[in-house]
């Protein structure tokens, strides 16, 4: 049923879509023509020709427009469904009707310009809104899935439980046994492994980070920085499939082989070669942000205490560097939350088997690889596993969102500081 | 006594100051040594996955060959040339009625094991197979030729026939619909959040937003275009225009802040001659506003798309990872982008899969960095303006 009404609906847009561009064009047309004759005869528009043109394709569209999305908003809410060709003969009449009165309304004292003008900010007000509504809409989708599963699952046992094994539910739902999926969902184990990785990258990247923003900035030559800093970018502009593929073909077995050279034993999908990895990626974002931090430093706080005998690495350390730590701390949080959400890095590099240790080397699994997992499997819609993705996702939204949030403030009151 | 001890502290000092500046040094060393092993660990990798093995055999056109593709070959040569090629010796019998009952030396695909051993890497002929080759390859009759099939076919379960041309074409499909639908409407929220906006409440809440939809996690939007455009509106799912609407949400906001910082990078004294001029507001940023900022714009618009054609993870979620070994005819055929590619063809256990992996990767990159390299241009050009 589903199929048969989105071809529908394809088609649907294709002819409103091809049937509203020659009535729109009409209009503009016959709305020139007609000031142009008008003019001819000596009467004088307040307009140029032009707006009357758009005034009389804004009469054309927007009753089209909005019959088309009041159908749209019913047929959603399910009040009631307008068949396809309904809907496209209807909007067409309605443009058509539009196109009339628009044309009809060309005269030489209407104000074309101005209306057309308040049409268009209109209308960027609505594409700015668009950003909202994509926030909305993630934090609602998520939260209405994250409902459903939270209906099937406990919440405490969610976040508390430490045996994650969605299998095993499957085998519950099918009906073999009496227990409930209860207890299957402990979402424990996926912390511990983010937290494990996003610790291993951050232990790369603030260090390597923090240190090439600080040579960038206070000891590089103009020439070097103009080099250094575009190179470092392109780490941040790898995509994430190409790092995962080079964490788990070459860096995984280079870990093998260096854990077995000094007697330990390290599994292939180690939790330490994708954390490595991510850390290189995040390496510009620390490096870039703390640039930027430790440029806006004011020169009197170095040249203060370079003058009273302090060597250049000890300014830096006692003077530069704690007044810039607010946004050094910024982009430590944007560093985890990046980390934390990295998806394909991990997907490729880390383990699948949820594991609770703190031994690096052996596999883990982390919060976004069981999000893809539980998608791109062959479930059902509904079931617990699919929905569980929900669950980890919500999770991960509030606490990436938090972190962005908390970075944004320790930022700004940082920039009030100096300004 | 006193002098000594406080010289030693300088020069404890002095030690310590350089060692902190070699420290710094060492992490952009550290980085750069990183982008040097990883480039030339898929370069040599990959390479090689741009050459193809092929074999001069004697192909027969003969009745039985109509039937199976195998039989035009000598019994030890059918297995050594790739099966996806003797699967279309009855297809092009078929086409070219003139064909049946001739003979004659060909060159043909190899199969991926022949390919490995040519290059030198692990396979599994076995040791008559080898000397076999090696013979052939002293006589000429085998050689490493340019693969023109990677970059014309498209997914294959046979490594030799494996190309990217379909996930090309689903890549720029999917790049398409991002840009029809982030660059219009972060165009027009940038024009209005800086020229037209009140100073209201309203608008910090839009700017925080516009933020804070740059930094969720990719994934999310994945799960966003699940629930919504899949779910709710009914888009086909592993559609490129499923994958491009969810990408174009991600791509807004990247679009949306740097055509913000390219407007106000456009003197005020421009838009206050155009106002004197009697311009209203629109006028000006249409005619005066918009021109000297497009440079500024495209570079934005060009980082965000080279951002979208490297994403994986929200398409995965959405399911543009099928095997798709056609290019889509549409916006609303499966299709399968660069990225999920690279990532179907890495999880391939065969060993000639990792080579393409590698290659595919090389093209990815190729066109990323050649995209950042305009944006780059774009932006040295723009800042000689003024």
């Amino acid at each position: 049923m589903k199929q048969g009404l989105l071809v529908d609906t394809g088609t649907v847009f294709l002819y409103l879509f091809c049937g509203l561009l020659p009535f729109a064009a009409i209009a503009y047309f016959l709305a020139t023509r007609k000031t142009f004759s008008l003019k001819f005869k000596g009467q004088t528009f307040h307009s140029t020709s032009g707006s009357y043109g758009w005034y009389a394709v804004v009469w054309t569209l927007w009753p089209a427009l909005a019959a088309s999305l009041l159908a749209a908003v019913l047929s959603l809410t399910g009040v009631a469904h307008v068949p396809g060709s309904a809907l496209v003969a209807a909007a067409l009449a309605l443009a058509a009707g539009g196109l009339a009165v628009g044309v009809m309304k060309v005269k030489p004292g209407l104000r074309a310009r101005n209306i057309v003008e308040g049409v268009i900010v209109k209308l960027l007000f609505a594409a700015s809104l668009i950003s909202i509504f994509t926030t909305i809409g993630i934090v609602l989708s998520v939260i209405f899935e994250a409902i459903q599963f939270f209906e099937i699952v406990n919440i405490w046992d969610f976040i508390f439980g430490t045996n994650w094994n969605p299998d095993e539910a499957v085998v519950h739902a099918a009906g073999a046994a009496s227990e409930s999926a209860e207890g299957l969902f402990g979402s424990v184990p996926l912390f511990a492994g983010t937290f494990m990785i996003t610790a291993i990258a951050m232990l790369v990247a603030v260090p390597v980070g923090l240190f090439s923003a600080i040579c960038m900035a206070e000891y590089a030559s103009p020439t070097f920085r103009k080099i250094a800093k575009p190179t470092l970018e392109i780490l941040a502009g790898i995509p994430t499939v190409v790092y995962g593929f080079f964490a788990a073909i070459t860096v995984s077995p280079m870990i093998v082989q260096a854990a077995e050279a000094i007697g330990l034993q390290a599994d292939y999908t180690n939790a330490l070669s994708p954390g490595i990895v991510m850390g290189i990626m995040i390496i510009p974002l620390v490096s870039s942000l703390s640039d930027d931090i430790i440029t806006s430093v004011p020169n009197a706080m170095r040249e203060g205490a370079l003058a009273l005998g302090a060597y250049r690495s000890e300014s830096i350390k006692n003077v530069v560097l704690p007044a810039a730590l607010p946004g050094i701390v910024s982009a430590f949080l944007l560093g985890v939350s990046r980390a934390v959400g990295e998806t394909m890095i991990v997907v490729m590099a880390a383990g699948l088997r949820p594991n609770l240790t703190m031994n690096p080397l052996e596999g883990m699994t982390t919060v976004t690889v069981r999000i893809v997992d539980a998608l791109t499997g062959d479930q059902a819609f509904d079931s617990p596993e699919t929905l569980s993705a929900f669950g980890l996702g919500l999770v991960l939204l509030v606490f990436t969102l938090a972190l962005n949030i908390v970075s944004l403030l320790v930022i700004r009151r940082f920039r009030q500081q100096y300004e | 006594m006193k002098f000594a001890n406080s010289l030693s502290q300088v020069k404890k000092r002095k030690r310590r100051d350089r060692r902190f500046k070699a420290y710094s040094y060492s992490a952009i060393a550290l980085a750069g040594a990183f982008l040097v092993f990883f480039f030339y660990n898929i370069i040599s990798n990959g390479w090689t996955a741009f050459q193809q093995a092929e074999l001069k055999v004697e192909v027969t056109y003969s009745e039985e060959a109509m039937e199976m593709g195998n039989w035009a070959l000598s019994e030890e040569m059918s297995y050594l040339v790739s099966r996806g090629y003797t699967r279309l010796i009855p297809v092009r019998m078929k086409e070219d009625k003139t064909l049946l009952g001739t003979s004659r030396q060909e060159w043909v695909l190899a199969d991926s094991e022949v390919d490995q051993f040519l290059k030198g890497k692990p396979n599994r002929l076995s040791k008559a197979e080898k000397t076999l080759i090696t013979e052939m390859k002293s006589h000429g009759q085998a050689r490493l030729a340019f693969n023109t099939g990677f970059f014309g076919n498209g997914d294959s379960k046979l490594p030799e026939m494996a190309g990217i041309w379909s996930a090309a074409v689903g890549s720029m499909y999917v790049l398409i619909i991002t840009f029809l639908f982030s660059f219009p409407i972060g165009v027009m929220t940038a024009i209005y959040l800086e020229e037209f906006a009140p100073n209201n409440k309203f608008m910090p809440i839009i700017e925080v937003n516009i933020n804070n939809l740059a930094a969720i996690p990719s994934i999310l939007f994945g799960l966003l275009g699940l629930a919504i455009f899949i779910n709710f509106f009914g888009v086909p799912r592993s559609s490129a225009l499923a994958g491009g609407l969810t990408l174009s949400l991600m791509t807004l906001p990247i679009i949306i802040i740097s055509t913000r910082a390219a407007i106000r990078a456009v003197p005020s004294s421009v838009r206050e001659g155009a106002l004197a001029l009697g311009a209203t507001p629109w006028q000006t940023v249409l005619t005066n506003i918009l021109p000297l900022s497009l440079p500024g714009i495209l570079t934005g618009t060009i980082i965000g798309l080279a951002q979208a054609i490297g994403e994986t993870a929200p398409l995965l979620i959405v399911g543009m990872m099928a095997y798709i070994p056609d290019a889509p005819g549409d916006f609303t055929s499966a299709a399968t982008v660069l990225p999920a590619q690279i990532y179907t063809w890495s999880s391939d256990s065969l060993r000639a899969f990792t080579e393409r992996t590698s290659a595919g990767i090389i093209v990815l990159l190729a066109v990323m960095l050649s995209m950042n390299g305009l944006a780059i241009y774009l932006r040295n050009k723009r800042e000689t303006k003024w």
